[in-house]
């Protein structure tokens, strides 16, 4: 089963049993929910941005361990950024899914999903929660402007 | 049998292929693939025009395809058969060219919540045109309809009762005939879905007396986007088509046009005839064998692949016994999410479908997420499923499930 290490790696597999940053925020968050249409896999991503920063960052939602631990993972990633490097991060993650050889230097934890690549059917698994990311950062910085105004 | 199947001759990821995604589609054997190919290398044409030699030989392919079709779920003519892509464009076309047009305010469509999307949506549309109410039939505990509920639910003010044969997650084998009589009893009609039912078991449409019968050629070992609707002969000669074009007409004025008679007013462009020569073939197998032979052959397996699993620690199997369900078998095994059921065991040359269904309402009763599914086919066999249990226990070792959530 050595493919199936690749793909399962410790790291994959201790975000998936203790999720990081797995609950709800408090008010004056941005909330994006997604889902897999096909699989069923959904995601609720809470995202608090001050001044294009990336103060806090929690998610809910149910799936497969590559869905749940990719999320798990982005969470801790992104956590502090500025919206622009969380895209930027997020642009990353899709060429890791096309096989591209991409280094996450702050947060390697990322990298140990490379091995989904190999399995084209769970790419979608491990890229909801980073789309689930671009839209909460795109909706927030309209937010963020709005309120400014 | 295997040999029969091409497809199944070759490993997948060092393994040889287990194939056990049946309800999804089902595997071409070399006969079905042959007379597609000689169609093309030889007969090949538009039907119901040319006057040339191909022409005559192609309308007879497709229309020979129609009369395998009419003695297969013992129609009365083939008449009553329309050949359309599949199980899905079959309900859509009753939903369409039947409901939206006699369906009033205030009438009522009965469905289930155990049937597929496409027994589903083409309703609830049909019921927000017309302002009819959709209602649904009440399941029991173990994923089975009782004729009292049916009894209950359908009334004076109900037209349409549409169910699935056989539920493609639950495996549930609904008694059709029984609700035929109190559907007309109650003055509505009876559209089946036959996607899951049509390729296991003897299907007779008259003796069931439903009114429409849909299902699709692919999940019968023949190709892809071909599938017939069975109608009641006067249902269909009240029913509009609802594709509109060449192959369909009789007289085209500047400003009006008539129909061609059944079944062609309702084959609208030029028809898959490639796919029902497929599907003609399909029948000429599965004939062959005997629908008998497979439902008995499905039993067995059914019934061997409930023990095996239900053996496993900490599985969850859904739907009924073994005695009321076709054969296929929908489970969870613990915390491990389907997808990561389905992945291990692909890697162990298993393929099994994880995910809905195609059938979210059901998800919800069974309150899971998803589930996964292994369904079979004629040329499945016991040692099939033994790979699947021993690869279900390799992969609750993998995930140490006990330790998960």
């Amino acid at each position: 089963m050595s493919q199936l290490d690749d793909l399962y790696r410790r790291v994959i597999m201790d975000h998936y049993k203790t999720p990081r940053n797995r609950g709800e925020l408090e008010d004056g968050s941005v909330t994006v929910n997604l889902n897999n249409p096909t699989c069923g896999d959904r995601i609720s991503l809470q995202l608090q941005l001050e001044d294009g920063i990336v103060r806090n960052v929690k998610f809910t939602g149910e799936g497969c361990s590559i869905s749940m631990s990719s999320a798990s993972m982005m969470t801790e990633a992104v956590m502090g950024k500025t919206g622009e490097e969380a895209l930027a991060l997020a642009d990353k993650f899709s060429a890791l899914m096309k096989g591209e050889d991409v280094q996450f230097d702050d947060y390697e934890d990322v990298e140990a999903l490379s091995g989904v690549n190999k399995f084209p059917a769970r790419i979608k698994c491990a890229t909801l929660a980073w789309n689930a990311l671009r839209k909460g950062v795109e909706q927030g910085s309209g937010k963020h402007e709005g309120i400014e105004e | 049998m295997k040999s029969e199947f091409p497809i199944l001759q070759q490993d997948i990821n060092g393994h040889p292929l287990v194939y056990l995604d049946n309800g999804a589609t089902t595997q071409k054997p070399r006969s079905v693939i042959e007379a597609v190919k000689r169609y093309y290398e030889w007969d090949n044409a538009n039907v119901h025009r040319g006057v040339h030699t191909l022409g005559s030989r192609a309308t007879d392919a497709y229309e020979g395809a129609r009369e395998k079709v009419a003695r297969f779920l013992n129609a009365a003519s083939s008449r009553q058969i329309i050949f359309t892509r599949g199980t899905t464009t079959a309900l859509n076309l009753v939903a369409s060219g039947y409901a939206r047009q006699t369906l009033r305010e205030g009438d009522e469509i009965v469905i289930t919540p155990m049937e597929h999307h496409s027994n589903l949506i083409p309703w609830q549309q049909a019921a927000k045109a017309t302002g009819a109410t959709l209602k649904y039939i009440p399941l029991q505990p173990n994923g089975t309809v009782a004729l009292e509920d049916v009894e209950a639910t359908v009334t004076e003010r109900t037209k349409i009762v549409s169910i699935t044969y056989v539920s493609n997650v639950l495996g549930t084998i609904n008694p059709i005939a029984e609700i035929a009589k109190i559907a007309h009893r109650k003055g509505a009609i009876l559209v089946v879905d036959g996607a899951q039912s049509t390729p296991h078991m003897k299907v007779d449409v008259q003796a069931l007396d439903v009114d429409f019968y849909a299902f699709s050629g692919h999940k019968m070992c023949a190709p892809t986007g071909i599938g017939a609707l069975y109608g009641k002969a006067q249902l269909l000669e009240q029913m509009e088509p609802i594709e509109f074009g060449g192959e369909m007409i009789d007289f085209v004025e500047l400003h009006d046009s008539t129909w061609k008679e059944l079944p062609w007013k309702f084959e609208g462009g030029t028809p898959i005839i490639a796919g029902a020569v497929g599907l003609g073939a399909a029948i000429d197998f599965l004939e062959q064998i005997g629908m008998d032979n497979i439902e008995r052959h499905e039993h067995k397996l059914v019934k061997y692949a409930m023990e095996r699993l239900s053996e496993i620690d900490g599985i969850t199997i859904y739907g009924p016994s073994a005695e009321q369900r076709a054969g296929l078998v929908t489970f969870n095994l613990g915390d491990v999410h389907p997808h990561d059921v389905a992945t291990v065991l692909d890697t162990e040359g298993i393929a099994v479908r994880a995910g809905h269904h195609c059938c979210q309402p059901l998800m919800r009763w069974l309150k899971a997420s998803a589930t996964a599914r292994a369904s079979f086919y004629l040329y499945n066999t016991e040692q099939d499923i033994d790979r699947l249990a021993e690869s279900l226990v390799k992969t609750k070792e993998f995930f140490g499930y006990e330790s998960i959530g």
